[in-house]
């Protein structure tokens, strides 16, 4: 391929990746509303179109027509910025994640990932943990005590799963023998029982415990308990910034329902009957829906059981983890 | 909801207590729970309910100004003056003890006789921005000319709306319909009145 070519083809690539994950960020709000709605006995949004499938429409015009409040003590540049930087981080991490199989269109081979790099895992996990700064700043910058408890939070949550995400992945590509999200699918492909979710349990749940800390969902949402702090980092936002907020956050979550399933659930290989591209989806699909299901089903914790969980019992498990699967291999 | 239940004041019937344990004191104790809390699988029991309820898809919401729940008929709204039955004249006599027993002072009627000596009521106004629907009126009323009905949505523009004495009336196609219903709420005579009259003193 010239170089023409690739330029043209990436961002083609960008293009359709961005409109496509922020038209699912906003068709995710409908769903979580509908299946919270749905697993409370209520019947969610209705009157917006056909079960209310506008809504989506309806939210993102009261959205961008909103007035943009900045208050006045608050810091202007980077309270600006940090809504930014939460979308922005989301949708640079997928980037570097493979989202479906090769497949060829109008006779050209399409590899469907941006930027093909050996250290996808690294990326991604980096760029979305450089998401932080979104809250943080955010609620540092808004002038507002609960702004700065949401702050506050976000320091101690991301960072602190940060580890246990880092480690409980290190067992997986300690196997794999590669940071490249592609070798790590392709090493999966033999079928259903080549699914790293069978070798490495452990590390897949505490993947998804984590995964659910660092995309701020519902049993560790501490950084926007509505109960305690308001709305956390966002309660001085309006308009269209604080729904840029929830754009990256919605995009997190696919992004990370991308992860799960390339590193543990067989990522886009063919399913028994089902083919890759499919079955990708569908397992995204689930992991999304298992977001909504656990916020209809269990409680918050505090912040202290949150630091209990994630350095005395979810750290020492990472670490074993990969003391034990470095000793099976070995052996 | 049926009106059955929603009649039923005494609640407390169907209350139930959930055993609480104590908490554990010593730190083992602390361990065991944590430890049977996390593989009793009391986080998958949660999971599953949320999700039977979502696929049985047995719904709570009423629509509410599409549709509504049913209401008491003790409930105690907006009032109603009702018409007599054949003649279709007015049932209030004017005698004015509504005015006077109405706590909040929200009501007020005319009077004067008309050409054949009888007293006739040329206005009646309740100021509902006022009235603290007690029933007052309604039980002391003797020939069941005010009732209250069970029109609870009285939101208006204007303080005006809430007086009129041609809302509150039955209106005469209205009565010719049969639609006119005795109210067996607030104020109404029960249902075995006359087993409960009592002869006057000096008959026993």
């Amino acid at each position: 391929m010239t170089t023409t070519g690739f330029i043209i083809a990436t961002i083609i690539k960008i293009l359709v990746v961005l409109g496509l994950f922020s038209a699912l960020a906003g068709f995710g709000t409908y769903l979580e509303r509908k299946v919270l709605a749905f697993m409370q006995r209520r019947l969610g949004p209705m009157h917006v179109g056909p079960y209310g499938v506008l809504q989506v429409l309806a939210d993102g015009i009261k959205l961008f027509t909103k007035e943009d409040i900045i208050p006045q003590n608050a810091v202007k540049p980077i309270f600006m910025i940090a809504p930014i930087i939460g979308a922005a981080t989301a949708f640079i991490a997928l980037a570097a994640v493979p989202i479906l199989p090769e497949f060829e269109i109008f006779g050209v081979k399409v590899h469907p990932i941006i930027a093909d790099i050996n250290v996808g895992v690294l990326f991604v996990l980096g760029v979305m943990a450089s998401g932080l700064f979104a809250p943080l700043l955010a609620g540092m910058a808004s002038s507002n005590k609960w702004g700065l408890l949401g702050a506050a939070r976000t320091a101690i949550q991301l960072l602190s799963y940060e580890v246990v995400t880092g480690l409980s992945i290190l067992a997986p590509l300690m196997m794999v023998g590669s940071l490249s999200l592609i070798d790590i699918n392709n090493y999966q492909s033999g079928g259903f029982t080549d699914w790293i979710v069978w070798s490495q349990p452990v590390a897949f749940v505490l993947f998804l415990i984590a995964g659910f800390a660092e995309t701020n969902r519902t049993p560790f949402d501490l950084l926007e308990h509505e109960a305690e702090i308001v709305s956390g980092y966002a309660t001085e936002y309006s308009g269209m910034r604080w729904g840029m907020f929830f754009i990256g956050e919605y995009a997190n979550m696919i992004t990370l329902g991308f992860l799960a399933s390339l590193i543990f659930l067989g990522g886009f290989n063919d399913w028994g009957f089902i083919p890759g591209g499919l079955a990708i989806v569908l397992k995204v699909s689930f992991l999304f829906f298992f977001f909504l299901w656990t916020r209809a089903a269990w409680p918050h914790v505090r912040p202290d059981q949150l630091m209990w969980l994630c350095w005395k019992v979810l750290m020492p498990i990472a670490v074993l983890n990969v003391v034990v699967t470095g000793i099976v291999l070995m052996m | 909801m049926s009106l059955e239940q929603f009649k039923d004041r005494n609640v407390a019937q169907n209350y139930v207590h959930i055993p609480v344990d104590k908490p554990p004191q010593k730190p083992m104790d602390k361990f065991k729970q944590v430890v049977r809390r996390t593989f009793k699988g009391e986080l998958f029991v949660g999971l599953w309910v949320v999700f039977r309820e979502m696929i049985k898809r047995d719904f709570h919401t009423v629509k509410y100004p599409l549709e509504k729940l049913p209401i008491s008929p003790r409930y105690r709204a907006v009032h109603k003056l009702y018409r007599l039955l054949e003649s279709g004249n007015d049932r209030c006599i004017g005698c004015g003890l509504c005015e006077k027993i109405c706590i909040a002072n929200c009501i007020r009627l005319e009077t004067r006789y008309d050409e054949k000596q009888r007293k006739e009521v040329t206005e009646y106004s309740i100021n509902l921005g006022r009235c603290i629907f007690c029933g007052y009126c309604a039980e002391v009323c003797p020939e069941l000319a005010i009732v209250h009905g069970q029109r609870y949505e009285n939101a208006s523009e204007q303080r005006a709306h809430f007086v009129l004495k041609d809302d509150m009336l039955t209106p005469l196609d209205f009565l010719k319909e049969g639609k006119q219903e005795e109210f067996p709420g607030f104020g109404a005579v029960s249902p075995n009145a006359d087993e409960r009259i009592k002869k006057t003193p000096t008959a026993y």
